[in-house]
């Protein structure tokens, strides 16, 4: 599950890092924004299930949607 | 007045505050553990303590704001009683729905902690009545995460309804509309970034948070 701030939300620890890999001489960089990553073991087989629980975790805590965009990615098992 | 203190782990403020309501109430504060599902009853206010509940994991207030308590919190809330949340507290009460926006990480990434400038904006509701408009006090934050953003609609709103409580006059951490605390749509939830709890002790050296609790015990007698 990928976490990540919305478009237009300002991300200052993004920028910082931007910053930094510019000091270190990285060239041709433009945005850079910052997220997360969740990693979950399911005790299911059904992908389909397995997202749809994702989501309402994503709605209920996981991201904040107000400033946050989530994303889901479901392996085949 | 019948206050009590909601205690998260990792709540660092909650004794604090507690002083500040039992001594402008002359009634014992009660503390209320996070994993209790109901409140003491006959409460008159919630303080929703500062600090760094559950460890800032996830987001700041993020886990706080769905522990069992909250539920009954946000019915106490609903029924019109006042909720004042400090720092990590206003954190919990955005997370919980209580109060629109959000907290982000303070515009320049640095923990702020130091005296701030503000200015308050509404005299209009329990917390602040105690004050004029327009009056210019100081009080401590202490932060990582205060920047606080919505959409430039709700921030209008916020404005336009006289729910912006208190407004800094130098801002520490880039909150949109340079807002330090704000209200709920009855008035009746507050919450802010600076600790008035710990301005209210002459000993502390500073009493500009002194009318806040006054004014709480003064209309919630």
């Amino acid at each position: 599950m990928f976490v990540t701030l919305k478009p237009g939300v300002l991300d200052p620890q993004g920028a910082a890092v931007q910053h930094a890999l510019g000091t270190l001489g990285f060239t041709g960089i433009g945005a850079v924004r910052q997220g997360k990553v969740l990693e979950f073991d399911m005790d299911t087989a059904d992908a389909q299930a397995a997202e749809a629980d994702l989501a309402r975790m994503c709605e209920a805590l996981l991201a904040n949607t107000v400033i946050e965009d989530y994303r889901i990615e479901v392996p085949a098992p | 007045m019948k206050a009590a203190v909601i205690v998260f782990p990792g709540s660092n403020c909650d004794r604090d505050l507690a002083v500040a309501f039992a001594r402008a109430s002359g009634r014992q504060t009660r503390m209320v553990w996070h994993k209790d599902a109901t409140l003491p009853p006959g409460l008159d206010l919630i303080g929703v303590p500062g600090g760094f509940s559950f460890g800032d994991y996830l987001r700041c207030g993020a886990i706080a704001a769905r522990a069992p308590i909250m539920r009954a919190v946000g019915d106490f809330a609903a029924g019109g009683g006042p909720v004042l949340g400090i720092c990590n507290g206003f954190q919990v009460l955005i997370e919980a729905g209580l109060l629109p926006g959000a907290l982000m990480r303070n515009a320049q990434l640095t923990f702020v902690c130091r005296d701030v400038g503000l200015r308050v904006e509404t005299t209009d509701s329990p917390f602040t009545a105690g004050y004029q408009k327009g009056q210019r006090i100081r009080l401590p934050v202490a932060h990582h995460d205060g920047n606080y953003v919505a959409d430039a609609d709700q921030i209008a709103r916020l404005r336009g309804e006289g729910r912006v409580a208190f407004a800094y006059r130098d801002n520490p951490n880039g909150s949109a509309g340079d807002i330090a605390g704000i209200l709920s749509q009855n008035g009746r939830v507050l919450g802010m970034m600076p600790h008035p709890e710990r301005a209210y002790d002459p000993a502390l050296g500073n009493t500009d948070g002194a009318p806040l609790f006054e004014a709480l015990a003064g209309v919630t007698a």
